[in-house]
């Protein structure tokens, strides 16, 4: 029989997160105007993130599959009283205030979402059936189309997004795989009716951000330059003119890699890309490990979900991607996706421990 | 059931690796995505963007030179630059002007005319050019406005360097003035050389000095983030100063000649007759430069410009009168030149005819002279015996000698805009009037009537040619450069020497007759050498304004003031070694010996004796 350990690490994955944790200091003292105070604080919060991943990685994944259903409704109810009397944050409710800290029950459900879908999907045998895919897309749809509402279209895509990959690692067919992307299609230019103006003027700030070097492409085109002006070996730590000059805007947030790619180059920039890489590679690998079918879905989503947000950051960093704020996991500067990001990786850890092959 | 649940397990298992082998196939395709587009930028178009980061990041400033300065031949300043706050916008940089204005003038006084011709200047220059809207700021509202600076985007307050004029008025037609570059200046310009510069000479010695005076713009390359804020200097090449000029002027002398004109139209002009340097260049009434060099309000500028007494008009430059009698010595000369013997008597009975019973040509003593020689005839400046002279002469003779004098073609002195007045001729009258030249007009010439017209510059050039026994010298304003780097002193434009004009016997002659028009008995100016410690030669000179009729007197009580004749008044002292050489008009002044001479008079006074003139 399995032991619990008495500290369920896997310092495989460990030391990845502690990397990107040590670049992101060094970046943001370079992006944050050298400014001890804010480095002291985001130490501050990756402590309590890192309490938060040892907490979870203590969790047995049979308990947390035990808690799923709870969890995925507290954070339903949550999501409907922000919309009903959350606090209005940059244009859009997405914060309940609890006194002493402002919370984003978004964030929860970006863990509540693929562990009820996971939940779901392993009630029946894989591969899923189409039943099973259909409550599986209910369980997804109902919190994205809350947050769309709050409106947070980014953050609803990427929720939506760890909830359908448990669905194909679950083994939906590659038919409806095929029908479905041929309907999303088809639909997109329905969908670019319902977007608000300023995000289909993000869309086409991307196509042209030339347009409106001033306005909207401002941002794009600026990172762009930052990125772009590194070159092979990069400015240096400290160096970027785009950076250090004020140029870059959110450059200690969203579009804290465009100052890493100006001081640190194409070299850092891919190895950065490794260090990602691995941490996403191990995570799959510990999935594929997990001795429970709900722990290797989850885990798999959790691991893919990482992964998009790293793409997407980038992605709107170099201007391939429009400008969705999405910070880049585990460096940018800010608390809320730190912890959620963390709890991830405390239930991949706790999967770890408890792996198949110890048997 | 635990065969089928492990045969589950193992089936999901093998299920979920190859799923998870799919989705990390397309996750590396996302990666690959990424780093092309990190190559394409990082690497394909590292220059372009290394550019555009470059241009981002550095912005040239260009370096002000500071404008030469300008002194008087004793080292008085005539031209300064005095320290300056001044609001500046940049109209690309602000919403809405009127609000800004609105707030800006709660903070500054703005008068009316700040704004108007701020707003005349917004019309006309490119945005992204700062305008001045008020200068020369008190500490008190700099400092007002250096607190609210950040309320106000587009508004800089900056320390200039302003062009004054200490003297004000006096010897304004001599320095002219600095103004703004204005689109038309932009056209004549070499804009490479006017880099951060936005005054330039528009008018007298600043204009003509211009490349002088003006120096040469550095440039400095600085840091400036995404706020435009300058961070720090990369590099920097210093300006170099303009130089420093000294004139001629001596700007007392000039003060004495201002003064004693005062109220008066006319002007004055001393020259040293032996190098040509121009002391003294008064025109009145003048005008204040000051107000120019920000640009002068419209209606300031209305009433300058619309005033019947004009003053704008540099009248020693530009004014172009009837030489009348002062014109007699060098008609003497021209007789003496073509063969005429100075002894030589020609009756006076107070008029003058070419054919028996013809046209009289009237002399001003309508009693007659009865017979006058050359000597008497310039003493008591008669008429008749010059209506003879030029006529037997002949106009293109008297063209000719006078042409020599420097009459009738610009001196050459170092100021834009002189005219060169008109020595007549028949060629001159075929082509401007085509028509041809009539007996009559030859016999008026002979009095410096008629067509012939002199500026005040040209008569006391050619004054001063006579006074330096007949070589004339350039007229000029520059005496020294100084480059202020290492304050070394070059004496400026070598006395140029102009042609001979006459055989040495001649000048004593003519000299002569010029000292009894002071001294002699009947001199017609004995009231300007009396007195006198030094000897004084001059003619008198009185430039009829309207025509008389035949058989109509001239009275100078029944005229309006500005129908009245121009007094004029030619003289150069001391008389043996002349240091002076002076005309002046006086226009509608009447008769030139009452009231041009004692002009001429308090300027040779002052400048050979440093007697100031009696309140």
């Amino acid at each position: 029989m399995s032991r619990r350990q008495p500290f369920s690490i896997d310092w495989v994955l460990l030391s990845g997160l502690l990397t990107l944790s040590i670049i992101s200091l060094f970046l943001l003292y370079s992006a944050g105007d050298q400014d001890m105070d804010l480095l002291l604080r985001q130490s501050v919060r990756m402590g309590l993130a890192f309490a938060v991943m040892f907490f979870v990685a203590s969790i047995k994944p049979e308990k947390l599959m035990r808690w799923t259903p709870w969890l995925y409704g507290i954070g339903l109810l949550l999501l409907i009283l922000v919309l009903a009397a959350g606090v209005i944050g940059k244009g859009a409710q997405r914060w309940i205030d609890l006194g002493v800290i402002r919370f984003q029950p978004s964030e929860m459900m970006k863990l509540a979402v693929p562990m009820m879908v996971a939940w779901v999907m392993v009630k029946q045998p894989m591969p899923a059936r189409l039943g099973t895919v259909i409550l599986g897309f209910i369980v997804v749809l109902v919190p994205t189309v809350l947050i769309i509402k709050q409106p947070d279209l980014g953050t609803s895509l990427l929720i939506a997004g760890s909830g359908v990959v448990v669905i194909f690692l679950a083994g939906m067919s590659w038919r409806l795989i095929m029908v479905l992307a041929g309907l999303a299609a088809a639909a997109a230019p329905l969908g670019w009716y319902l977007l608000h103006d300023y995000q289909r003027q993000r869309i086409m700030t991307l196509i042209d951000p030339w347009s409106d070097p001033l306005g909207s492409g401002y941002h794009t085109i600026q990172s762009a330059i930052a990125v772009g002006s590194g070159g092979l070996y990069g400015k240096g730590w400290l160096n970027g003119s785009q950076s250090q000059l004020d140029f870059i805007p959110e450059r200690s947030t969203d579009f804290i890699f465009a100052v890493f790619s100006e001081e640190f180059g194409f070299i850092g920039s891919v190895l950065l890309l490794l260090v990602y890489l691995f941490i996403v590679g191990r995570s799959l690998f510990i999935a594929m490990e997990a001795k429970e079918t709900y722990t290797r879905l989850l885990c798999g989503s959790l691991a893919v979900t990482f992964a998009i947000y790293v793409f997407v950051n980038i992605g709107m960093v170099t201007g391939i991607l429009p400008v969705v704020g999405v910070p880049l996991p585990l460096i940018s500067y800010g608390g809320t996706s730190m912890v959620s990001l963390m709890a991830g990786f405390g239930i991949l850890m706790s999967a770890h421990a408890n792996r198949w092959f110890m048997h | 059931m635990a065969g089928l649940q492990i045969k589950d397990v193992f089936r999901e298992a093998r299920l979920f690796t190859s799923r998870s082998i799919a989705i990390g196939l397309i996750m590396l395709a996302l990666v690959s995505v990424l780093l092309v587009r990190l190559y394409f930028l990082q690497v394909v178009e590292y220059e372009r963007y290394s550019t555009l980061s470059t241009k981002n990041r550095i912005s040239l400033v260009p370096i002000p030179p500071v404008r030469g300065l300008i002194f008087d031949r004793n080292g008085v300043p005539l031209a300064q630059n005095v320290p300056s706050s001044t609001l500046e916008i940049i109209p690309d940089h602000v919403e809405d002007m009127d609000a800004l204005l609105n707030e800006l003038g709660q903070l500054v006084q703005l008068s009316r005319s700040d704004i108007k011709l701020f707003r005349r200047n917004l019309k006309r220059n490119a945005g992204f050019k700062s305008i001045v809207l008020r200068s020369q700021l008190s500490d008190e509202e700099a400092g007002r406005f250096a607190v609210n600076s950040y309320r106000f985007k587009g508004v800089e307050l900056s320390a200039r360097l302003e062009r004054h004029y200490p003297l004000r008025e006096s010897g304004a037609h001599v320095m002219g003035y600095v103004g703004r570059i204005s689109p038309r200046d932009l056209e004549k310009i070499d804009e490479n050389q006017y880099r951060g510069i936005n005054f330039l000479g528009k008018l007298g010695i600043e204009s003509y000095y211009e490349d002088a005076l003006r120096g040469s713009s550095g440039v400095k390359q600085v840091e400036t983030n995404a706020h435009g804020r300058v961070v720090r200097t990369v590099s920097s090449t210093p300006s170099q100063p303009g130089k420093n000029l000294y004139l001629t002027i001596d700007s007392r002398l000039q003060a004495v000649a201002e003064k004693a004109m005062a109220g008066r139209r006319g002007a004055v002009v001393a020259i040293e007759p032996s190098s040509g340097e121009v002391l003294t260049f008064a025109s009145t009434p003048t005008y204040d430069p000051n107000p120019f060099v920000l640009g002068i309000d419209s209606e300031s500028y209305g009433l300058l410009r619309d005033s019947l007494d004009r003053p704008l008009l540099n009248r020693a430059l530009r004014g172009r009168y009837a030489p009348g009698s002062t014109i007699k010595p060098f008609m003497g000369m021209a007789g003496i030149e073509f063969g005429r013997s100075p002894v030589n008597k020609v009756f006076c009975p107070g008029f003058y005819t070419l054919t028996k019973g013809g046209h009289r040509y009237r002399c001003w003593k309508h009693s007659g002279h009865g017979s006058m020689d050359m000597h008497d005839s310039i003493v008591q400046s008669c008429d008749v015996y010059f209506y003879d002279l030029a006529r037997s002469l002949g106009i293109e003779r008297i063209h000719d000698y006078l042409d020599e004098f420097g009459f009738g073609q610009k001196t050459g002195i170092d100021m834009h805009g002189e005219s060169a007045a008109l020595l007549p001729s028949r060629e001159w009258k075929r082509g401007a009037r085509d028509e041809p030249w009539y007996p009559g007009e030859t016999v008026i010439a002979g009095i410096g009537q008629g067509y012939m017209l002199a500026t005040p510059l040209q008569l006391a050039s050619a004054t001063s040619a006579l006074a330096n026994g007949g070589i004339r010298m350039r007229p000029h304003f520059l005496l020294a450069e100084q480059d202020p780097m290492d304050n070394q002193v070059i004496a400026a434009n070598p006395r140029e020497v102009m042609p001979i004009v006459s055989n040495s016997e001649v000048i004593p002659l003519i000299k002569d007759a010029m000292v009894d028009v002071t001294s002699g008995a009947r001199g017609t100016a004995r009231r300007i050498g009396a007195g006198s410690p030094y000897s004084i030669a001059a003619k008198t000179g009185t430039a009829q304004v309207i025509g008389i009729k035949q058989n109509e007197k001239y009275n100078e009580a029944e005229i309006d003031e500005r129908h009245r004749d121009h007094a004029l008044f030619i003289a150069y002292a001391p008389a043996d070694n002349p240091r002076i050489a002076v005309a002046v008009i006086v226009e509608n002044g009447g008769h030139g010996g009452s009231t041009a001479g004692p002009i001429a008079r308090q300027v040779m006074d002052y400048y050979l004796l440093g007697k100031e003139p009696e309140a």
